[in-house]
């Protein structure tokens, strides 16, 4: 996700298009990024987390979190 | 003088940048992303385009290509670097330049001839320009907005290595109109709007860009 500090001008976009079809109620809108890989079982968290802060994200515009499903 | 240019699957704008070297009066040598060769240039220009598409963030594939180590290891020991536009983007994400370019503000592509302030003639690609002076030449960007945390925006403004700022706003919303920075030894530098383009009046707005490709000769001649 972009950090909070980032301006997100396509979730702004995206805000303004709710009010088109007549929804309210929605203050903001951040639009981020969503990857599924598919690893072994024997990745540990740390190999998980290096993918995504060395790789999947760019730290200095986006923070990231780590879940296994 | 050998001036290397970078070509990765997507790139545009080496062909320019070969000619604008040529035209300052260096040897253009093609670079090729697939390579650990430097081919012993003395100067390396990552060009503009959209390397790989721009698949997961604008640069971010490219910057971990093989020819990169090896710019990342050269410019390291002082080898003058140059990013332009899609070049600027895949040195923030290769670590040489802090930051990052993210879209434009108003979500629009910018494709205009854009003034630029000088702010510093200290870096190895500027030595020939005067503080403060203001050149005009072509910007082509949808992700050109540069961002970078309140702590190293300062950094930048108080070691003067912000480069190049927007004359009259940024068109893209980047903070403090900063339209190309510096490494921390003026050695790599990365700038959004394209000088390659402007090197001569026939085929470009001024011959203002030039001058980057000149300057790089007397840093690497005083070296």
């Amino acid at each position: 996700m972009p950090k909070p500090e980032i301006l997100d001008p396509q979730g702004q976009a995206v805000t303004r298009a709710l009010t088109r079809i007549g929804i309210g109620g929605v203050a903001d809108v951040r639009q981020g990024k969503h990857f599924e890989l598919e690893v072994d079982d024997s990745l540990d968290d740390e190999t998980l987390h290096r993918i995504a802060g060395d790789l999947l994200a760019n730290p200095v515009i986006e923070d990231w979190t780590v879940t296994r499903v | 003088m050998r001036i290397g240019v970078i070509t990765f699957p997507g790139t545009l704008d080496d062909v320019d940048a070969s000619r604008a070297a040529r035209r300052a009066g260096a040897e253009a040598v093609a670079l090729w992303h697939g390579d650990h060769d430097l081919r012993g240039v003395d100067a390396v220009v990552v060009p503009g385009g959209f390397s790989y598409g721009d698949y997961l963030r604008a640069g971010a594939i490219a910057s971990l290509a093989p020819i990169m180590r090896e710019v990342v290891d050269a410019a390291r020991k002082g080898m003058p670097v140059l990013g332009i536009c899609n070049g600027f983007q895949i040195l923030c994400e290769a670590g040489l330049l802090p930051g990052a370019l993210v879209r434009n503000a108003g979500l629009h592509f910018v494709c205009r001839d854009q003034a630029l302030r000088v702010e510093s003639s200290s870096t190895a690609w500027t030595g020939g320009f005067e503080a403060g002076q203001e050149i005009v030449v072509p910007l082509k960007s949808g992700e050109g907005r540069f961002v970078a945390s309140t702590d190293t925006l300062a950094e930048l403004e108080g070691e003067g290595r912000v480069v190049f700022r927007y004359v009259g706003g940024a068109p893209n919303g980047a903070m403090a109109d900063i339209a190309g920075v510096a490494s921390a030894d003026g050695r790599v530098v990365g700038l959004m709007p394209h000088p390659e383009h402007a090197i001569d009046s026939l085929t470009g707005p001024t011959a203002d860009g030039l001058g980057l490709f000149t300057s790089v000769l007397g840093a690497v001649a005083a070296a």
